[in-house]
């Protein structure tokens, strides 16, 4: 079977006056039809880098190498035109902040219905109808209404819901979501994340979940990789990974999580340091000044990515099972 | 804690004619950590700025050691403004570019103790690195040499050089990675733990607040909603808008199979919260019809926890979660 995203030792690297900072380093992965894979890492760790050279949308100053084929198409370096016959149809992207990512001149009906008239060369009153159709497939009250009115006249949950039902339009089978809820409250991202769920349901898409909170992605997610300084660090299962973490990041990362139960007003557990800067050259394993685990070896021959049946890990002394 | 160190009556905010911030009464004793949740756009840093007189409240008072900070004299509120300090979200925002890190947290010593002389300002200020997990030689560096984890020590040096009596932290750790939250979530307990500093900690996240905090105060569309010792609220929440809050935090660690995430409240689709009544009866799947018509005053149900709602004294049935 094809994977729907297939990328083979990707590296994104940008330059910047006489530097060059190494973003993603030989990234390889491949998302099934219909598979959800949770992406997780801090904040510089590389993880919305891999997609946008996906969705062909690095900045200018960025150098991509490696391969991302997309149902078999190479996605990388192809020209705007070939890009433009799955981009925004079969391959979308669902951004952070909803309000940017919609048009804040043109009402939701406008919107939608665009996706379809450029894309399957639909009428606009087709196209307005489905898009109707599609409001009511997100869970959008009075869907005919609201094709009428304007992204400002919404709460934030409701413009996401419009977001998600855009991306959604051409049936993608690959559908790209980069912490599509971290800019919500708590209520609306627990119910954005069960739409989620829904329209995975209806529609059979494959589904890339971007988050830096564990706790978003763990209950979606069939497979969850787990990237640091630029590298898949770890992929497991969902279940796996917060049973039996192997890599130590992920590991002391499950520990600083802030629980709502247990003793208050004591230490959290923390890792010492910080996450390596842009640019930064380690020899060893990035994670290595902040391991508790570490050996001399960590510190000079970086681990690579090892299969072992479902799960794979980059660590020289990974945790037992 | 028997003597109150701020005392908020009645603070409002209006924005052009939109309430920011209804009512909003509270005290906060010496030492305490109160704990401020709420969704964006409740008010919450409203109220912080609205306490420090950072911006105009409506009406209302705000009561330390006698003085009314709304209505003191400019040259009375600065010299109180010493003992009120506060930690903003973004550390790299709330840091002067072009002032050396060492300049940034020795500017609080040049205003407040013009007396001191440049060699002991210098000593001050690196202990305090010391103190905030930096080191000395950091003093002479700017800014964007540091991670963000690093520029909120830098904050915290320079809002704790002082000593101040209370320490305001908005959103403190919004902005930083997991392993870094617990580092500046420790060194805020060290600090306080060794100064006695009181803290009004905002943050959306239920969790940390929980951890720190000895009340906890939760804010809907300006108003106070519900006021409770961390363990009641989060044990035995009354507030229908608490309830909700707390049953959409997602589990830390994933359910056999994939659980349904609770989706406890009616969504709003306007922008807007209703203008008359209970501000969120709309979302609310208890609404009767006294809430459309009527605030509901914030009342005390059980010694110490307060809760503003007409049926906070009803048994509700626990939240349904819908498909």
């Amino acid at each position: 079977m094809t994977p729907t995203l297939s990328i083979e030792d990707l590296s994104v690297s940008f330059s910047q006056r006489d530097a060059s900072l190494e973003a993603v380093q030989r990234v390889s992965l491949a998302i099934a039809p219909a598979e959800c894979v949770g992406i997780i890492g801090e904040s510089g760790s590389g993880k919305t880098q891999v997609f946008m050279a996906a969705m062909g949308l690095l900045a200018s100053n960025a150098l991509a190498r490696g391969s991302i084929r997309f149902e078999g198409g190479e996605l990388l370096h192809a020209d705007a035109a070939a890009l433009n016959r799955v981009r925004g149809s079969k391959l979308t992207m669902i951004f952070q902040d909803p309000m940017t990512s919609l048009a804040p001149h043109l009402c939701i009906g406008t919107q939608l219905a665009e996706v379809l008239v450029c894309h399957s060369g639909l009428s606009w009153r087709d196209a307005w109808s489905s898009a109707g159709r599609m409001l009511e497939r997100v869970r959008v009250p009075d869907p005919k209404r609201r094709l009428h009115q304007y992204p400002h006249e919404l709460s934030g949950g409701m413009r996401q819901r419009v977001v998600i039902g855009m991306s959604l339009m051409c049936e993608p089978r690959l559908v790209i979501a980069d912490e599509p809820t971290t800019a919500l409250d708590v209520t609306i991202q627990a119910q954005l994340i069960e739409l989620l769920r829904i329209m995975r349901g209806e529609f059979g898409m494959a589904l890339v979940l971007i988050s830096h909170d564990l706790g978003v992605v763990a209950g979606l997610a069939d497979r969850i990789l787990v990237m640091y300084a630029g590298r898949i660090v770890e992929c497991a299962s969902a279940q796996e990974l917060f049973r039996h973490a192997r890599h130590p990041y992920t590991a002391e990362m499950l520990k600083c999580i802030p629980r709502l139960s247990g003793p208050r007003l004591a230490r959290l557990p923390t890792i010492a340091g910080q996450p390596p800067r842009p640019g930064e050259l380690l020899e060893g394993c990035a994670f290595a000044p902040r391991c508790p685990l570490a050996q001399d070896r960590c510190r000079t021959e970086r681990p690579l990515l090892s299969n072992a049946g479902d799960s794979s890990v980059a660590c020289h002394f990974p945790l037992p099972r | 804690m028997n003597d109150a160190l701020l005392r908020v009556r009645n603070l409002s905010v209006d924005f052009g004619g939109h309430a920011a911030l209804s009512d909003v009464s509270f005290e906060l004793y010496a030492g305490e950590t109160l704990g401020l949740v709420g969704e964006s756009g409740s008010g919450k840093s409203t109220l912080a700025r609205a306490i420090l007189r950072l911006l105009r409240a409506a009406h209302g008072s705000v009561e330390w050691f006698g003085q009314d900070l709304l209505t003191c004299a400019a040259p009375v509120l600065r010299a109180l403004r010493r003992d009120l300090q506060i930690v903003f979200q973004d550390p790299l925002a709330s840091l002067n570019p072009r002032m050396t890190v060492g300049d940034t947290i020795a500017e609080p010593l040049r205003i407040f103790e013009p007396g001191l002389n440049g060699h002991a300002r210098q000593l001050r200020v690196a202990a305090m690195l010391e103190r905030v997990g930096l080191t000395p030689a950091m003093a002479a560096r700017y800014p964007h040499e540091f991670s963000g984890g690093q520029c909120q020590r830098i904050g915290i040096a320079r809002a704790m050089i002082l000593s101040p009596k209370l320490l305001i932290c908005d959103e403190p750790v919004s902005s930083l990675d997991m392993s870094i939250q617990g580092q500046i979530v420790n060194l805020l307990l060290d600090l306080q733990r060794d100064a006695g500093t009181a803290m009004l900690f905002i943050s959306h996240n239920l969790a940390v607040v929980r951890h720190l905090s000895h009340r906890v105060l939760v804010m809907y569309s300006g108003r106070l909603v519900e006021i409770a010792a961390p363990d009641a609220l989060f044990a035995s929440s009354v507030h229908p808008y608490t309830k909700a809050l707390l049953a959409a935090v997602p589990a830390s660690v994933p359910a056999a199979g994939h659980a349904a995430a609770p989706a406890a409240l009616v969504e709003r689709f306007a922008a807007a919260p209703p203008a008359s009544g209970c501000a969120f009866r709309d979302r609310c799947p208890y609404a009767v019809a006294v809430c459309e018509t009527t605030v509901p005053p914030l009342a005390e149900v059980v010694a110490g926890h307060w809760v503003a709602c007409h049926r906070s004294h009803e048994a509700l049935i626990p939240l349904s979660f819908p498909p």
